[in-house]
């Protein structure tokens, strides 16, 4: 039997969503009918919009889709303008303030607190400037991600930009694959660093050669299902295919075909394509492809360049963007760290503000929810990089800056299970200020994620946590589930959970005895990733070895039973209602 | 009378008559033997997995985790509340919940 989201979207869904949104907007809030409301919250994540959770009635998240992170020059000012005019609500960030944007780990930019009457106005400011929010959410293709600096970057082996571009002209808007049984991840990559991510995607393009015709040609592999959520992880797998980028779209299409029409629509948690690869396999994946969904003969994977990647490896170089970096024309982009991807939306103003000074003024978002200033002249970087702004958006920080990343938590999210974003904050600061990484080590993740659906990709960092609960002296409080050594790569694996249930007031004091104990017994310059495989789960539990330091959390209670945990008087009752339609 | 039940946001919620009423991250105590060998499993809520009606108990089978234990997976049936004239009314969270099967009034064949 169809789910009652299927039988929502069988009536209403896709592009035909915006008028109702738009009338909705207009008539205001109260006249969504209440026994309709599930079915348009659904509706209207294909527009972008999520509603916010329990004790926030009336206010949702509007997650801006930026394909591959690209932001042209003026973008970024937009972006801060509506955070600085809308992004603003009855609950204000102790450490962010009120109004701020946060660049997700899909390359994305969401803002909170936006009311339903303000839509139209966003939406119109946004399309005027070449954004949008338009499936950035729901069941369709999402932001398609890669890595944020093609076109530029002096390694890249193809321009990804070009197929990026396309597959979004392409499969944003189009009805035959705007309705699929869940949500369409696309990673299409051009440099041979694995900066695309595309193992944790739906679909990945990855840079390999084919000869044809005699000549090596540069194209992509295809890996199909992979993806981190629910407990049940999954890495993308060889459908032995290799495409020359003018038939991306071709096979990128026939693959959303197949999915929409053999996808599970009876049972949302089986419904990603990972479950049907699983049911399938790769063979039957490609065997029907070629049969059912293109009309040209496919060629067999060609040779890739997976032994190169660097990327969220946790050795080697560039596991990152951050820093700064040549472009293939002479001229530079500059990775910033921004902590745990939130910024305030009056520094998202000065940063749109120096791009344009010393670059193009565009700049591209990363996978690591980092920023990055593109087209900066040689003999402008020095001067950029002094820039004040940039003491706290650092192309230099320290590892545990630099290495965080956080999803949004239980500040808004309804799946969440603990705080995230502010807590990571802290732990960061702490870690930097108390623990000492061995000299040559320079980067080292730290990746919160508030519960299993992963959102900040926490299976692929050196040090993963997880939402959780525990009890301390008796009482409940929120906890966190370590897991080490995960990361991608040529030979990518999943963290293993080691400890569980860590009060999240023992975390820094785990973490640091962690590293004490890689520093002392790690072989010659052994990263940390490889000190961690050769240790089973048993010894790596002992090594985390959770303790209180001086290091205090005010949020270990049950952040989820307030309207909002930073508020002074945080109780659901005193949420705020549903805000005035004016 | 009819009672709108569902699952929404991936598991987040439990819906009942088109009100978001019961959320994940919540901690219940709960008597099920085959879950884990815990006397009284002290259960993290982290995501329903379906939501149905037994009389006028609202019952939902979850995936969690057992924190005394550590050991994970899904329920059986478990009560989440009752609708009572068509008042959806939540179980308190220190309520002791019991698996649809244990409830069951025990019979005698004999």
């Amino acid at each position: 039997m169809p789910t009652d989201v299927e039988r929502w979207k069988s009536e209403v869904y896709g592009q035909e969503i915006r008028e109702h949104l738009f009338e909705f907007a207009e008539e205001g809030y109260d006249t969504i009918p209440e026994d309709e409301r599930d079915a348009w919250f659904e509706r209207f994540k294909w527009w972008g919009l999520y509603h916010q959770r329990n004790g926030q009635e009336g206010y949702f998240m509007m997650r801006i889709g930026t394909p591959n992170g690209v932001m042209k020059p003026g973008q970024l000012r937009v972006v801060g303008e509506i955070a600085s005019e809308y992004a603003t609500g009855p609950g204000v960030n102790p450490i962010f303030g009120d109004g701020y944007a946060d660049f997700t780990t899909r390359q994305s930019i969401q803002l909170h607190w936006i009311e339903l009457s303000d839509i139209p106005d966003i939406f119109e400011k946004l399309e005027e400037n070449g954004l949008s929010t338009q499936q950035a959410c729901g069941d369709s293709w999402r932001n398609i991600v890669g890595n944020p600096v093609a076109g530029k970057d002096a390694r890249e082996v193809i321009d990804a930009w070009p197929v990026i571009h396309d597959l979004n002209e392409t499969f944003k808007g189009n009805d035959d694959h705007s309705n699929l049984p869940r949500k369409w991840k696309v990673s299409v990559t051009g440099t041979p660093d694995g900066s695309g991510q595309g193992d944790i995607n739906d679909l990945a393009f990855e840079p390999a050669y084919k000869t044809i015709d005699g000549e090596e040609t540069v194209g992509f592999n295809v890996r199909v299902g992979g993806g981190l959520a629910r407990n049940e992880p999954r890495f993308a797998r060889d459908i032995d295919v290799w495409v020359p980028p003018a038939d991306v779209s071709t096979v990128a299409g026939g693959l959303s075909a197949l999915f929409r029409d053999n996808g599970d629509r009876e049972d949302r948690y089986n419904a990603r394509i990972k479950f049907l690869v699983d049911e399938w396999g790769a063979d039957k994946v490609r065997e029907t492809l070629q049969s059912e969904y293109v009309d040209f003969e496919l060629h067999t994977a060609g040779r890739d360049v997976r032994e190169e990647y660097t990327y969220n490896t946790g050795d080697g170089d560039r596991n990152d963007l951050i820093g700064v970096h040549e472009q293939h024309d002479g001229s530079y982009f500059i990775g910033l760290n921004v902590l745990v991807g939130r910024m305030g939306a009056s520094d998202v103003l000065e940063l749109a503000d120096l791009a344009s000074e010393y670059g193009s003024g565009e700049v591209r978002l990363s996978q690591r929810q980092n920023i990055i200033v593109t087209d900066i002249p040689k003999d402008a970087v020095d001067e950029f990089t002094s820039e004040q702004l940039l003491e706290n958006y650092s192309p230099d920080p320290s590892p545990f800056m630099r290495g965080s990343v956080a999803c949004t938590g239980t500040e808004f999210c309804s799946l969440s299970i603990v705080e995230t974003k502010n807590r990571q904050v802290r732990y960061a600061r702490w870690l930097k200020d108390n623990v000492t990484l061995p000299g040559d080590v320079d980067e080292f993740h730290i990746h919160l994620s508030g519960c299993t659906a992963s959102c900040a990709q926490p299976q692929i960092a050196d040090i993963s946590l997880r939402g959780m609960k525990t009890r301390k002296n008796g009482e409940p409080v929120e906890a966190l589930d370590v897991g080490l050594g995960g990361g991608l790569g040529a030979e990518p694996q999943f963290a293993r959970w080691v400890t569980q249930r860590v009060p999240v007031d023992e975390i820094p004091g785990a973490i640091s005895n962690l590293i004490e104990t890689f520093a002392a017994e790690r072989n010659d310059d052994e990263s940390f990733r490889a000190f961690i495989d050769r240790h089973d789960n048993d010894e790596l539990d002992s090594f985390v070895a959770p303790e209180e330091t001086d290091y205090e959390d005010p949020m270990m209670h049950n952040t989820k039973r307030t309207w909002y945990p930073y508020a002074e008087n945080d109780g659901l009752d005193a949420g705020p209602s549903a805000p005035a339609d004016d | 009378m009819t009672v709108r039940l569902r699952v929404l946001d991936d598991g987040a919620w439990i819906s009942v008559n088109d009100r978001r009423e019961v959320s994940v991250s919540e901690l219940w105590r709960v008597e099920a033997t085959d879950f884990c060998s815990c006397d009284l499993v002290d259960f993290v809520v982290e995501n329903f997995q379906t939501v149905g009606v037994n009389g006028q108990t609202i019952e939902v089978i979850v995936y969690g985790q057992c924190i005394a234990c550590g050991a994970t997976g899904e329920t059986e049936w478990l009560p989440v509340g009752r609708v009572i004239d068509g008042e959806f009314a939540v179980f308190d969270e220190s309520t002791v919940r019991r698996t649809r099967e244990s409830r069951k009034p025990e019979t005698n064949s004999g």
